[in-house]
């Protein structure tokens, strides 16, 4: 598989990323590649840089060095119309699900079709197919009967949910995931990975998922990397992943207490 | 010397001046969504109607008392109506509504933006490729600049009618005598000079709570933190832009008497 990717064009190329805050160099020249239709997970521990890395690739923050190309275009460097046109096939579920606080669950899934209409259909979306789509976008996340429900009322699971929702509503055709199962209980982080699963099958979309969850990764990766000192240490499938002779990663899985799970497992 | 607080300053300073270019620029290359201008409209003007009528009022009556009670002992209690209108037109008027819009409308803003900021809310409209200079700043700073000589001209007016009231049912003043020097010794100069002082706060209160917001961190804390200190920011500068715009507008009065007469009548 990994052979494989090599020979295509990646639909994300980071190159030489640097972030740093204050003092704290947080990125220092990380460099990756996402194929088209696969789902990378990012290890690494709490605090390591792995929200930013996602934050520098959706646009949130700008990193001081490096590139980030999505379809062979540098989205830093790019014209205003070439960032916007890259944004708007991306999308995020954050660590804390970011609903809007002051819209009920319908209208926070709806939001995107709201402002910018479907990018992927020329007509113009009309307010009873934003309904059935954010209807259907619920329904797909089995949180039928929560529209009229604002994000105060939510559970922390069905918060995840509907901030899915809220993403897969517009098929974004790059979807990134933020600790999508931290503070979750296993069941609920299970379905969360279902969930993930199941759109990124139906939407056939390029995903990243950051998190410290092994158990996460195994469930929703193609392929694994460990983020580690500001870079990108060891990128493989997840069966060749736990085999890898590198005491990070090794001292990671201990410290992730499902070292004989795996070795036992997969 | 450790002049990191200085440039700490000067950083937040550059950042402020650039939101506020970026905000007028946004706001005219691509205004926001009349909705949500409607809704600022509606939260800053219509909601501040109460507390804007017991302000003017209030200060209204007490300006009248004080004119009355000072000025009875020189025997000019008649330009006690003048004096109650002047001052709430070129002074009272424009700062006291700006103070009362700071702490009700202001602090709210910063304190809703800083949740968002601190709840990566903010974040979520960027990944959602909204830019929320236009979501979020720009309807509150079109509100903003309407609603605040709006509500100055309404804070005046209440100001006039509580004077009027304290000054002939209390102290027993003819109306005629407190009316009849207003449409003689008001000038539109007045007018003037309060409308572009509230337009002058209001671009502040909104652009410093707005900034205050955005730039919140660390939780709970630091958005209480944000907000006390957009107030407090808010008033000081009020309060500073107000004696910088006095003397602006002040020593305009020639140039206007000379060029637009009509200004000064």
């Amino acid at each position: 598989m990994d052979g494989e990717m090599t020979e295509k064009q990646p639909k994300i190329r980071v190159r030489d990323l640097w972030k740093q805050y204050g003092s704290l160099k947080v990125l220092t020249g990380l460099d990756l590649d996402v194929y088209e239709g696969e789902t990378i997970v990012i290890l690494g521990r709490s605090g390591v840089g792995k929200s930013v890395l996602l934050k520098q690739i959706m646009g949130i923050e700008v990193p001081d060095k490096g590139s980030i190309e999505v379809d062979g275009i540098n989205i830093l460097t790019g014209t205003r119309q070439e960032k916007q046109n890259a944004y708007m096939q991306m999308g995020m579920l954050f660590q804390g699900a970011a609903l809007f606080d002051s819209m009920n669950v319908v209208e926070n899934t709806s939001f995107y079709l709201n402002q910018h209409g479907d990018p992927r259909q020329s007509e113009p979306i009309t307010s009873q197919e934003i309904r059935e789509r954010a209807s259907e976008a619920l329904k797909m996340v089995d949180l039928e009967g929560t529209e009229e429900k604002m994000p105060s009322d939510l559970s922390g699971g069905m918060r995840k949910r509907a901030g899915l929702a809220r993403l897969i509503v517009y098929r974004p055709n790059i979807m990134l995931f933020d600790e999508p199962t931290t503070g979750l209980d296993p069941i609920t982080a299970m379905q969360i990975n279902k969930l993930i699963k199941k759109t990124q099958a139906e939407l056939k979309a390029t995903s990243i998922v950051v998190t410290h969850d092994i158990r996460s990764a195994l469930e929703v990766g193609d392929r694994l990397a460990l983020h580690h000192d500001g870079e990108i240490l060891h990128i493989t499938t997840k069966e060749e992943f736990f085999q890898i002779d590198d005491p990070v990663i090794q001292t990671f899985i201990q410290n992730a207490e499902v070292s004989k799970s795996m070795s036992g497992g997969h | 010397m450790n002049n990191i607080p200085f440039t700490k300053f000067l950083t937040s300073l550059g950042e402020y001046f650039v939101l506020i270019v970026n905000v007028f620029w946004v706001s005219i290359r691509q205004p926001p969504q009349f909705s949500l201008i409607r809704n600022q409209l509606y939260d800053i003007g219509v909601a501040s109607l109460p507390v804007i009528s017991i302000t003017g009022f209030s200060t209204g009556i007490v300006l009248a008392a004080q004119a009355f009670f000072q000025l009875s002992s020189y025997g000019l209690t008649s330009v006690t109506g003048l004096m109650v209108a002047k001052a709430m037109m070129v002074e009272m008027g424009p700062v006291l509504t700006a103070f009362m819009i700071t702490g009700r409308v202001g602090a709210s803003m910063c304190a809703e933006l800083g949740t968002m900021r601190v709840t990566e809310q903010i974040d979520a409209l960027k990944s959602m490729a909204v830019n929320p200079l236009r979501y979020l700043i720009a309807p509150r700073f079109i509100g903003g600049i309407i609603m605040l000589p709006l509500l100055t001209i309404y804070s005046c007016f209440m100001g006039i009618v509580g004077g009027y009231m304290i000054a002939v049912y209390y102290y027993g003043m003819d109306p005629q005598t407190f009316l009849d020097p207003l449409p003689v010794h008001l000038d539109n100069f007045d007018l003037f000079s309060g409308i572009v002082k509230s337009i002058f706060f209001g671009i502040v209160i909104v652009t410093i709570s707005c900034y205050k917001g955005m730039t919140s961190r660390g939780g709970a804390k630091g958005v209480g933190r944000s907000t006390t200190n957009s107030v407090v920011v808010c008033y000081s500068v009020i309060l500073i832009t107000n004696f910088l715009i006095t003397i602006g507008i002040n020593s305009l009065y020639p140039f206007l008497e000379k060029y637009i007469p009509w200004m000064v009548k």
